[in-house]
């Protein structure tokens, strides 16, 4: 075989792999699109091109049940999440990132030690708490709940950030007098935009996924957060379940989380492998 | 975990002496000041749980009332060690974490060297592989529920159609195959994450020994496992890790996908289902608590064989 031939086919072999790769990242998500279009009996047929479009199920999740309350409440949920989150880690970020004190390198070590919890090993102790604070089937539950997945993460990635901004910024405001609130304020925070919004997107989006919580902690169908009642979607019965009202909630959730993700897409990736990488 | 050491320079300036420490104590006094509250949210919502579900699995405590909630000694843990039911969960668990890692790892190598590649078109692919990432892990798991059904599914009426199977498979209803269909949805949600990180390590790499084993003629498949592969080991460490930890906690793919199935179960639906079906939070903290345990020794072991390796 020649040389040219084999890079040919080299090339063929790639742009292969590469069509296989976004077949199968894509295609089930198209096909949950595809079966939310469908109504009847044509979502028991398999088509790959929807034959009669319709909005029925769309119509039909927001009637049959408070899925608009539910996403209201994702939405609370998960915006009070991030500002709260981001709040208490830019304060704590500067302290770690550019105060040097004893004991620092050991704070780290909690705040990631934090971060492997597994949710389930706080539940009994959570659910104890939230009643005994008269949180249950409450909104702030989650909130409060959820500051154990996205401060241990956001108090990581600022600290890095804060880390590598120059001394030079800082010691001309020591030396002007400033005091470390005006520091932070005055001098971090305008710099800090860009890592503000990479890691309130990667907490809202850990927010507004989060399942165990959630579900424990509500109780009734109008205080279930979008996971929840997606996965709480029932039919007649056990056996019948409505498959194109769940597929149609699906691309209703994930459509603006996908736009989200692919506009941010630059900011979300360089966020994701700083919380990992660099710790 | 290397940045850890990454010792912040010098900050106190070139003052007289007592200025200067004066302004030392002053900043390290910000210093708490300004982490106390973080602290104190985190003592509430993992420091204090934590204990209290530990301290639960040494008592008799029901969901019901909390409060009236009796010492029993290791009576929960005696049950627990006997349970078969508990060592399916955990052994569960174990195939499903080792299993999706592995396959995580392997895919997730494969993309970001595609990713790396120069070639027109790699932003669609970024975007492509982003798209699993997004999609809320409940959501996965409904539309893979939905692929996988046994009577409408598309991948029976596919693989019936190339003749791959000759009856329809009850994917998640069937035993023998509940655990694999959890898997794969696992490895097709979260290799995009895997992508990333190795992607993000690829990049980091030093061009000069790509430069002269191509000077030198070495076959790619050569260079990939003598040159690529070993300097990647802290990436890839480090994304095993998180991926671990993540796939050991697993809940809510498998509780929504299979529900409280004794097949499928992981450590973590067992543990809620005794806490809340079953209301008994004494059991249910306990194996809430070894669950804890295992994650936390499997990290220490994890850590401390990648450092051995590191230092050889």
């Amino acid at each position: 075989m020649g040389r040219k031939t084999k890079r040919v086919l080299g090339r063929v072999g790639f742009y292969l792999l590469l069509a296989l790769i976004i077949f199968y990242t894509v295609f089930p998500f198209y096909w949950a699109v595809i079966s939310s279009l469908e109504t009847g009996s044509a979502l028991f047929q398999v088509d790959f091109w929807p034959t009669d479009p319709a909005w029925d199920n769309y119509l039909a999740v927001f009637r049959e049940q408070p899925f608009g309350r539910n996403i209201l409440n994702s939405i609370i949920v998960a915006v009070s999440t991030v500002l709260l989150s981001l709040g208490l880690a830019v304060l704590a970020a500067y302290a770690l990132g550019r105060i040097r004190f004893r004991g620092r390198t050991a704070l780290l070590f909690v705040v990631l030690g934090v971060s492997m919890f597994p949710q389930i090993a706080v539940l009994s102790g959570m659910f104890e708490l939230i009643r005994w604070l008269g949180l249950y089937n409450n909104l702030l539950a989650l909130t409060l709940s959820y500051m154990i997945f996205t401060l241990p993460f956001t108090v990581w990635v600022l600290t890095t950030f804060m880390r590598e901004l120059p001394k030079e910024l800082e010691e001309a405001a020591i030396v002007d007098g400033a005091r470390p609130f005006t520091i932070v304020t005055r001098v971090f925070m305008p710099l800090m935009g860009p890592a503000l919004v990479t890691t309130g997107l990667l907490a809202f989006i850990a927010a507004w996924n989060e399942f165990l919580f959630a579900l424990t902690f509500t109780l009734s169908s109008e205080m279930r957060t979008v996971p929840v009642a997606i996965a709480l979607i029932s039919g007649a019965s056990a056996y019948e379940l409505p498959w194109g009202n769940i597929m149609a909630a699906s691309v209703t959730v994930t459509v603006p989380l996908i736009v989200l993700v692919l506009v941010f897409q630059r900011r979300i990736v360089s966020g994701l492998t700083a919380g990992a990488v660099k710790g | 975990m290397s940045t850890l050491a990454v010792a912040s320079k010098e900050e106190v300036s070139r003052q007289t002496p007592e200025r200067a420490s004066r302004l030392t104590r002053q900043r390290v006094r910000s210093a708490w000041l300004f982490m106390a509250p973080m602290l104190v949210v985190l003592a509430l919502v993992a420091g204090w749980p934590l204990f209290r579900t530990m301290w639960f699995g040494f008592t008799d405590a029901s969901l019901s009332d909390m409060s009236a909630a009796e010492f029993v000694g290791l009576l929960n843990y005696q049950y627990l060690l006997q349970d078969p039911d508990w060592w399916t969960a955990v052994w569960n668990t174990v195939v499903f974490a080792t299993v999706s890692v592995t396959l995580e790892t392997v895919l997730g190598l494969v993309i970001a060297l595609s990713l790396d590649a120069h070639f027109r078109g790699r932003g669609l692919l970024r975007a492509a592989v982003l798209i699993p990432w997004a999609i809320p892990t409940v959501v996965s798991a409904q539309m893979w529920a939905w692929m996988l059904n046994d009577v409408f599914g598309v991948i029976n009426h596919v693989f019936l159609a190339i003749g791959l199977i000759d009856r329809p498979v009850a994917w998640i209803a069937s035993p023998d195959t509940a655990l694999i269909a959890v898997i794969l949805v696992d490895v097709w949600k979260t290799t995009p994450f895997v992508a990333l990180l190795l992607l993000a390590g690829l990049q980091m790499l030093p061009q000069e020994c790509y430069e002269s084993a191509r000077v030198d003629g070495v076959h790619p498949i050569k260079v990939f496992f003598k040159v690529t592969l070993p300097l990647l080991k802290p990436a890839l460490m480090v994304a095993i890790i998180f991926r671990m930890l993540d796939a050991l906690r697993i809940f809510d793919l498998i509780y929504v996908m299979t529900g409280n199935n004794r097949e499928t179960m992981s450590m973590s639906v067992y543990a809620r289902q005794q806490l809340v079906d079953f209301q008994d939070v004494g059991y249910g903290s306990a194996a809430s608590t070894l669950l804890f345990l295992i994650i936390a020794l499997f990290t220490a072991v994890y850590l401390t064989l990648g450092r051995v390796g590191r230092e050889d």
